[in-house]
């Protein structure tokens, strides 16, 4: 229960549906600041009061988790350094293969739970096999299962997400919050990432890994300006380049490309960031790993649309060619396969293929 | 349910509320000259006479407070303040490592904002502070200390200082000693006169009275400067108008814990030692804290190697039986006990204690309840780790 309004109406429906529910607030970070201002997910004293004041009202015990160790290991560490190799990660991802449904689950199932249940807008349901598929919400719009693309089946099996079969709005959520009694129906959404808590990723980069000035090049390799450290660029940002003068063409500029280890930003127009195929690496399925090449949807954002592709699973790696060229792909980020609604796995994107554009000429 | 958590708070007296129920009803501020008021001062001054006389002090004595919070501030910060403007260079603090929060936070504020030189005094395997401790800390530079302060008996393992001769060590020298009594009260013989301390701090809730309420027994030759400043109430020390009904309350609750004190040690002793028994049956390995013999009787105090004890808590508390870990949290999060870390306790081990308090509501079911729940749980948080 991070202290949010989903998460609480998920452990109220849980407990109405007649489980033995007990509400579990990770503590994520080792120095908790108290009161935070705005609502940004986890870790402060006033989100984990809010968590036990919704628990307390729903009338289910509240404890709190100190797995802020591990979040930094497995979480924040790794974020920093997928940055610092020129990578875009998803801590979030993250958060749900390593801590929520890793973590914390195993602590559960020793204590004598059965699963941990989640605000996440997902569905579980049982295959014609017996085993856990992972599925969309019900409503497209607030799906969430990219962002549990990561577990597996074993982690599947001990998931509750009470919250994925409704075809609800937000409002509605809240106003079931509202009926229910529980303080936080109000509380805004949170949408940065917890463990930064300014909501300022290039600050909080810089004060982990330095500055480091280097060079930003066009296509041709000219030097078109410079900028304070490579990792704090993401493939496909267009804003705070910072080039003094506009490109020949007139058009704006994108980052392409980030190489750490010259700590060289590559920027170019927007067709060049047109992919048409990746390849990615540390696959995992939700169930069993598909055999030959299939044609599935990709979803490559947290936020993003669906697209027609095909995938094959070459020497333990995902190669996927788009039907259609895709728009800013990060390496570092994570490609959520969908066999309709059904989430196949997910895989993080390691390499992509670019269309060939014509250099414009000089 | 088995509520095993008494030192946290035990219920109230029936004698208590009714007494607190009667004055509910009745308007008068203690601090008014007419009827209203003097009937509301009469209530007062007894149930003052009858703390004094149940806690061996005079009624001039008790200075009432909104608990033993309050109390331990005002002796800790008061007493500090007095002492060091008389004399500027008096600005050593001498206290126990094991302390209750109210204390030791007050002390460390101290340190922070006030220029105080606090010193910890060493404490044995089972957290006491011997009177020698006390003196030698003293006779190191007796004219640059403030005050010191020792709990009469611990909050987390029971352990019951030798006050009467820590008290003699301090006025060897004329330093004033305090002691946080607020667990001692109605469980071991607790008489401010006899015990030679020059403040000491109880509560009302943890002996059957009404929350909100305690008082710090203060010597007639102190005045600590207020914390609380105000309308003048209580010695000048206090500011803050009376609450009429909880002092009635309190004081019955005061007289029958000292009039009970005996039964309560004898029966509800049976009980714990019955409980530790039991525990220790089913899990050979639990270390017993605090001292075997010099403790409270209704305190039960274990360490369970491999477990963490907010995940003994989770499921004892599951399984109907509330109890603690005896240490205080940060934001929710189980740190490792300040008074386990104090007598030498591993800090992986320190993190796996659970106390149980009874009180004059246990019964023997309560300890079946334990004896049957424990091992189990134990099995279960062993697995878990300490994550």
């Amino acid at each position: 229960m991070s202290g949010g309004v989903d998460s609480a109406v998920a452990a109220a429906r849980a407990a109405e549906a007649g489980h033995e529910v007990t509400g579990v607030h990770l503590a994520l970070s080792a120095n908790p600041q108290s009161f935070r201002t705005g609502a940004r997910g986890c870790c402060t004293i006033e989100d984990s009061r809010d968590a036990r004041r919704a628990a307390d009202v729903i009338g289910i015990p509240f404890y709190v988790w100190d797995l802020a160790e591990r979040f930094r290991e497995d979480v924040v560490d790794d974020f920093v350094a997928e940055y610092e190799a020129g990578r875009t990660p998803n801590p979030c991802l993250r958060c749900n293969e390593k801590i929520k449904f890793a973590a914390l689950l195993d602590k559960a199932l020793a204590l004598g739970f059965d699963a941990v249940c989640t605000g996440h807008y997902a569905t579980v349901v049982l295959g014609d096999d017996g085993t856990r598929e992972l599925h969309r919400a019900s409503d497209m719009a607030k799906d969430q299962s990219y962002v549990l693309g990561v577990l597996d089946e074993k982690q599947l099996a001990h998931a509750m997400f009470p919250l994925g079969d409704t075809l609800t709005t937000k409002d509605e959520i809240r106003a079931e919050a509202e009926r229910r009694g529980l303080a936080v129906a109000k509380k805004p959404d949170s949408h940065d990432i917890c463990f930064i808590a300014d909501g300022d990723t290039q600050g909080f980069l810089a004060s982990r890994l330095g500055k480091a000035e280097g060079d930003i090049v066009d296509e041709a390799g000219t030097k078109v300006g410079t900028h304070e450290g490579a990792y704090g660029f993401t493939v496909g940002q267009r804003k705070g380049l910072r080039i003094g003068h506009p490109a020949a063409d007139g058009k704006p500029r994108y980052v392409l490309d980030i190489s750490p280890v010259n700590n060289t930003v590559t920027v170019g127009p927007v067709e060049a960031l047109d992919v048409t195929a990746l390849t990615a690496i540390k696959p995992r399925w939700c169930g069993t790993a598909p055999e030959g090449p299939g044609r599935y949807t990709a979803q490559l954002r947290a936020h993003g649309g669906e697209t027609e592709v095909t995938a094959a699973l070459v020497d333990g790696q995902l190669t996927v060619t788009f039907a259609e060229p895709v728009r800013g792909v990060a390496p570092g980020q994570a490609i959520v396969l969908y066999d309709g609604t059904r989430v196949v796995g997910s895989a993080t994107i390691a390499t992509t293929t670019r269309r060939t554009t014509q250099p414009t000429p000089a | 349910m088995a509520y095993l958590d008494h030192a946290a708070t035990t219920p109230m007296l029936p004698e208590a509320i009714e007494a607190m129920t009667a004055h509910l009803a009745v308007t008068g501020n203690a601090s008014s000259l007419h009827a209203p008021g003097r009937r509301a001062r009469r209530t007062v001054e007894e149930g003052r006479e009858t703390l004094a006389a149940a806690l061996g002090a005079r009624p001039s004595e008790v200075v009432l407070t909104s608990g033993g919070t309050e109390a331990d501030n005002l002796a800790v910060k008061g007493l500090y303040w007095a002492r060091r403007d008389a004399d500027p260079r008096r600005t050593r603090v001498l206290a126990s490592p094991v302390e209750h929060h109210a204390v030791l936070d007050a002390v460390d504020w101290l340190a922070t904002h006030e220029g105080a030189d606090v010193e910890y005094l060493p404490v044995d395997r089972y957290g006491r502070v011997h009177p020698e401790a006390l003196r030698e800390a003293i006779a190191r530079d007796p004219g640059s200390v403030a005050l010191a302060t020792v709990m009469w008996a611990n909050n987390e393992i029971g352990t019951v200082m030798p006050v009467r001769g820590l008290a003699d060590a301090a006025a060897e020298f004329g330093v004033p000693l305090h002691a946080d009594a607020v667990q001692a009260v109605g469980q071991v013989p607790v008489d401010f006169a006899a015990s030679g301390l020059a403040a000491m701090t109880v509560s009302s809730h943890k002996i059957g009275g009404p929350y909100g309420i305690g008082a710090l027994l203060l010597g007639r030759e102190y005045t600590p400067v207020p914390v609380l400043h105000g309308g003048g109430q209580e010695r000048h020390v206090r500011s803050g108008t009376l609450d009429v009904p909880a002092v009635a309350a309190f004081a019955v609750a005061a007289r029958l814990a000292t009039e009970r004190r005996e039964e309560f040690a004898r029966e509800v002793g049976a009980l714990r030692d019955g409980l530790v028994t039991a525990v220790r049956a089913v899990v050979p390995d639990a270390i017993l804290g605090g001292d075997p013999d010099e403790r409270l009787p209704a305190n039960a105090h274990f360490t369970f190697p491999g477990c963490e004890g907010d995940s003994l808590l989770l499921l004892l508390d599951a399984a109907g039986i509330a109890c603690s870990t005896g240490s205080a949290c940060t934001a929710g999060i189980a740190q490792p006990s300040h008074v386990l870390l104090a007598t030498g306790t591993d800090p992986d081990l320190a993190r796996g204690t659970l106390r149980f308090s009874l009180g004059h509501t246990s019964t023997e079911e309560d300890v079946k309840a334990v004896a049957e729940a424990i091992g189990p749980a134990v099995e279960r948080a062993r697995t878990a780790g300490l994550s």
